[in-house]
């Protein structure tokens, strides 16, 4: 196995782009070339690019980041209304202001790891949603949201003359097509910069922190800052995406910081395969696919669609279906949930890894991402002759490299019994 | 003064509530070692037994009478519950009686569910990181509060409460106390207290209990203590489903209300100490009480909005002045 | 060797557990260049002695200086970064990065400082401290896994790695606690060798062993520990003949 290099790198980040730039042709076909959704493909993958350098590179699991996409939206708003309808000062306010609360958060939450962690953002996370709707109306608005009015100062706009309602960037509309080719762009460097963490010594101590808290202290690392700085980071990638949302459609409210919406991050994540580079995006792109077509079917459609079928079981399968989408489509959702965490811990990107393995054929190492490095690595272990045929190598060889969580115990308790025995 | 007793007895029997959520978190948590985020669903499904029972006992025949008509010229329609056309009087005694009666159907339901879901789902987690439990469980809850969405509409169904216990107990002018709370609460304690004395008093219990100290050694000693924490599983089931039969007359349920009480029981779960059972109980009546009290108008006009946000609050000054929270074990969880 | 500096200078320490006494009254100088064994039978305080230095665990009476800094009350970053580099009974190392990885890892702490995020920089093979990192592993004859996932590792490999990561730290004295337990007869003659040239090149390093082989093999100087107390110190012809650690150990093990 070889590691990854410079070029493989770049090559990953230009196709990247290239699929950004090309992606209203290649997703025609599937019926999700249009702008709209597109926008939340790219929106929601920067969120999900942010979200897995925290829990994708530590593992530790927040269950409240939600609350930076929230805060995002909102101060993006604030900018429009005090400042101007331009995209930059309000991804400034955005990104700084998230960055700041999840400075906050994430110096009392990282205090502690593993489940507690979770609970504390998730109750941070709380707090802001409810604050949102009650202390904090006079700013959020409450259940009405946020939104530009006629009469709001916009400073900077009125010195320059400008009247418009649209936010834009630089004279570039932030609607249809152009609102997409800017938020992907920001995509595309998110994703730049997320590839250099990963390759950095920082994502390095990120991964080596995920692996191993006790030998991260006895190797002379305070792991906290490091945590605090991923966090900061992710945080700050949740507020550009709360912005850019703000943009393409001006209105904020406090749903989006419910604590479903920061389970909904984690799922796109994990769909995709956390600590993986592409996997989010993937999994964001699969699952606001999904939630777009399977939420827009209704019954009527289903019987068009199934009308082939004889009266009788037309109606059934119409019936069945009928549950899963439209309305039913936060079940398909929750099963979905399931289904990747029973079956796919990995995400796609493991699956794909599983795959190539079953053809046998080499696995293009390009990625480069450390699960798909580690299954590679397995193998290369699982291939070689065994050096003195010691059970306790081969037996702690499959554990799931790829899966996030916390140190993994069972494993220790094993070498622990292979040690006393 | 009158004030703050109402307060205090406003908080307890939220604070039942959560305590007995908190409970059966706490009971599978420390047993089987899996973080349940699923549990607050179970609270739902409890609580969806009673609307189901009610349902069925309010069937109706329609009976036309012919020889009265109604105001407009029809012909007058008698509606009513076959039970009550079947049984007579007992029919409708059954009928206001049907939020405690639930709780007959309640136990087996939930036994049942909770047993299916730990020998078809839990236990294949017992080994996964934590993280993966969240996430599982987490989608459980979704697709268990989303059927019931499909079957019961998204609208919240209102319960009400024998006729017997649906009035106040005025104890002075300025405290005025529905009598349900009341039954709500002693019926909190005396579930509490039936765990406790189950795990306390029984053989199985005292099994249980090892098993939560030292899981490995139990099963060394030749006893199945798989089996055991699956059913250690259904009775946390039964709690919850319980807490959320009785809850029924207080808030009308609906499909997200377990999610809306897991946040809060994982909180108090956590303040009162992962893994301890009487930190669950003590955490679930004090937080009851604290946020009854921030409530109160006098605390809200001089702190705005610290109603919605003390409990969270509570949680994180716990967990960071006393990280293993108030009776927490030492170790549990920490990695 | 009694001439040279002192390196750690445990004092008087005792440890109480719950009203039980685990160390009583240890004084222990390790001099630089030594290599000194801590031996003694189960139960007899090695681990807790081991941990009140370097593990976080507070004395209850005494202190433990590295050359002249105060080490009780650090925590294990801290202590880390003052020059001791810890080697565990069971191997602790970074299961789901690469061999080199794990290596590097260790190399960036000590240039870096504990905490200096560099975000840019590409870290891999070709960076500098890969390249010091490849060679460290090449030396020590884990040459041909440098991109194994170190988990995946047999466990003689896990130890060495775990090893190679103490020693490119160059730390001011290696804590190894029983590096061959568990090992073939083979496996624990290689890593003596390994040991032995540390020692050669100089490292102080204090070996907590059960193994009189791999002790004689290598200290020059022994502390025997029964009971939580030193029951005797010194160079190891000394030891063996001493009655009172015949005893200690007897006592063992007619139990």
């Amino acid at each position: 196995m070889k590691p990854t290099t410079k070029l493989a790198d770049l090559i990953l980040l230009l196709c990247f782009a290239a699929a950004v730039a090309a992606g209203p042709v290649i997703l025609a076909p599937i019926g999700a070339g249009y702008p709209d959704l597109l926008d939340k493909f790219v929106i929601y993958g920067i969120f999900a690019v942010g979200f897995n350098i925290l829990f994708g590179l530590t593992g530790y699991l927040s269950f409240g980041h939600a609350a930076f996409l929230g805060v995002g939206s909102y101060a993006a708003v604030w900018s429009f209304k005090l400042i101007s309808m331009d995209l930059l000062p309000a991804v400034l306010a955005s990104v700084v202001l998230s960055g700041l609360l999840a400075l906050v958060i994430g110096f009392v939450s990282l205090r502690r790891s593993g489940i507690y962690f979770s609970i504390l953002t998730l109750a941070f996370a709380q707090m802001c949603y409810n604050m949102a709707y009650s202390v904090l109306t006079p700013i959020t608005n409450g259940e009405t949201g946020l939104r530009v009015l006629r009469d709001d100062p916009r400073v900077l706009d009125a010195a320059l003359g400008r009247t418009g309602f649209t936010p834009s960037l630089a004279g570039l509309e932030m609607t249809g097509w152009t609102g997409y080719y800017v938020s992907g762009a920001i995509l595309v460097i998110a994703f730049a910069i997320s590839i250099a963490i990963f390759r950095s010594p920082f994502g390095m101590t990120l991964r080596a922190i995920k692996s191993n808290q006790k030998r991260m202290g006895y190797t002379g690392y305070n792991t906290r800052p490091f945590l605090l700085t991923a966090f900061v980071i992710s945080g700050m990638y949740a507020g550009l995406a709360g912005s850019l949302l703000a943009a393409t459609d001006p209105l904020a409210g406090a749903e989006r910081m419910q604590w479903t919406a920061s389970g909904e991050v984690v799922l796109m994540t994990i769909l995709g395969g956390a600590g993986t580079l592409l996997g989010p995006v993937l999994g964001t792109g699969l699952i606001k696919y999904f939630e777009n077509i399977f939420s827009a079917y209704n019954a009527h459609q289903l019987d068009v669609t199934f009308s082939f079928l004889p009266d009788g079981v037309r109606e059934w399968v119409v019936h069945g279906l009928g549950l899963f989408v439209g309305e039913g489509w936060a079940l398909t959702l929750g099963l979905l949930f399931m289904g990747v965490v029973i079956f796919l811990p990995g995400g796609i990107m493991e699956g794909i890894m599983r795959l190539g393995r079953l053809k046998r054929t080499p696995i293009v190492k390009s990625l480069g991402d450390s699960p798909q490095r580690d299954v590679i690595g397995e193998r290369a272990i699982d291939e070689m002759p065994p050096e003195d045929g010691s059970a306790p190598a081969r037996k702690e060889a499959p554990k799931g490299e790829t899966h996030a969580g916390e140190p993994q115990k069972p494993v220790k308790s094993s070498e622990m019994k292979a040690a006393t025995s | 003064m009158d004030a703050i007793i109402l307060q205090i007895m406003n908080g307890l029997d939220k604070g039942a509530a959560y305590a007995l959520i908190a409970l059966g978190l706490t009971l599978a948590f420390g047993t089987l070692g899996v973080v349940n985020f699923a549990h607050g669903a179970l609270f739902m499904l409890g609580a969806f037994c009673a609307v189901t029972l009610q349902k069925l006992l309010t069937l109706e025949t329609v009976k036309i009478d012919p020889t009265r008509t109604t105001p407009w010229g029809t012909p007058l329609e008698i509606r009513t519950p076959y039970v009550q056309d079947m049984l007579g009087d007992w029919g409708r005694v059954l009928i206001d009686y049907s939020v405690p009666v639930s709780i007959l159907i309640a136990i087996p339901v939930m036994l049942l569910i909770g047993v299916a879901l730990e020998r078809g789902l839990i236990r294949f987690f017992y080994k996964r990181p934590h993280a993966d439990q969240i996430l599982v469980t987490f989608g459980l809850a979704i697709v268990l509060q989303e059927i019931v969405k499909q079957i019961f509409g998204a609208n919240s169904i209102p319960q009400a409460a024998p006729a017997i216990a649906s009035g106040s107990l005025a104890i002075t002018d300025a405290i005025v106390y529905p009598y349900w709370r009341m039954v709500y609460l002693v019926f909190s304690l005396l579930v509490i207290g039936a765990v406790f004395a189950f795990l306390q008093l029984t053989t199985f219990g005292m099994v249980v209990r090892a098993g939560m100290q030292d899981r490995e050694t139990v099963g060394l000693l030749g006893i199945n203590v798989e089996r055991r924490f699956t059913i250690v599983f259904g009775i946390a089931a039964i709690v919850a489903g319980l807490a959320g039969v009785m809850y029924t007359p207080i808030v009308p349920p609906d499909y997200h209300m377990g999610m809306d009480f897991l946040v809060l029981s994982f909180v108090v779960v956590v303040v009162g100490g992962m893994g301890s059972l009487p930190g669950a109980v003590l955490a679930g009546f004090l937080l009851g009480i604290v946020q009854s009290f921030a409530s109160m108008n006098e605390i809200k006009s001089l702190i705005p909005g610290i109603d919605q946000i003390i409990i969270y609050l509570v949680a994180v000054v716990v967990l960071l002045v006393r990280p293993r929270g108030l009776m927490g074990r030492k170790g549990v969880m920490e990695s | 060797m009694s001439t040279s500096p002192i390196v750690l200078h445990i004092d008087n320490v005792s440890k109480t557990f719950a009203g039980l006494l685990a160390l009583s009254n240890v004084n222990l100088d390790i001099r630089e260049g030594e290599t000194h064994a801590i031996i003694g039978p189960n139960g007899a305080g090695k681990s807790t002695l081991l941990n009140v230095c370097i593990g976080g665990l507070e004395p209850s009476r005494g202190k433990v200086l590295l050359a002249g800094t105060e080490l009780t009350g650090r925590r294990p970053h801290e202590i880390n970064q003052l020059g001791v580099a810890r080697v565990f009974q069971t191997p602790e190392i970074f299961g789901d990065l690469t061999v080199i990885e794990n290596v590097m890892m260790a190399i960036l702490s000590h240039r870096d400082g504990a905490f200096r995020p560099r975000f840019v920089t590409r870290f891999d093979q070709q960076s500098d401290i890969g390249r010091t990192a490849g060679a460290a592993l090449e030396k020590l004859g884990l040459g041909d896994h440098l991109h194994h996932i170190a988990g995946a590792l047999s466990r003689g490999d896990k130890r060495r790695l775990e090893l190679v990561m103490s020693v490119v730290q160059e730390p001011k004295l290696l804590l190894l606690d029983e590096p061959t337990a568990g090992m073939a007869r083979a496996d624990t003659n290689a890593t003596i060798e390994i040991l032995r040239q540390f020692k050669d090149a100089g490292m102080t390093i204090v070996i907590i062993e059960h193994d009189m082989h791999v002790v004689f093999s290598l200290a020059d100087r022994i502390t025997v520990l029964a009971g939580g107390r030193v029951i005797a110190q010194g160079l190891p012809e000394d030891i063996k003949g001493n009655p009172k650690v015949v005893e200690a150990y007897l006592g063992e093990e007619q139990v």
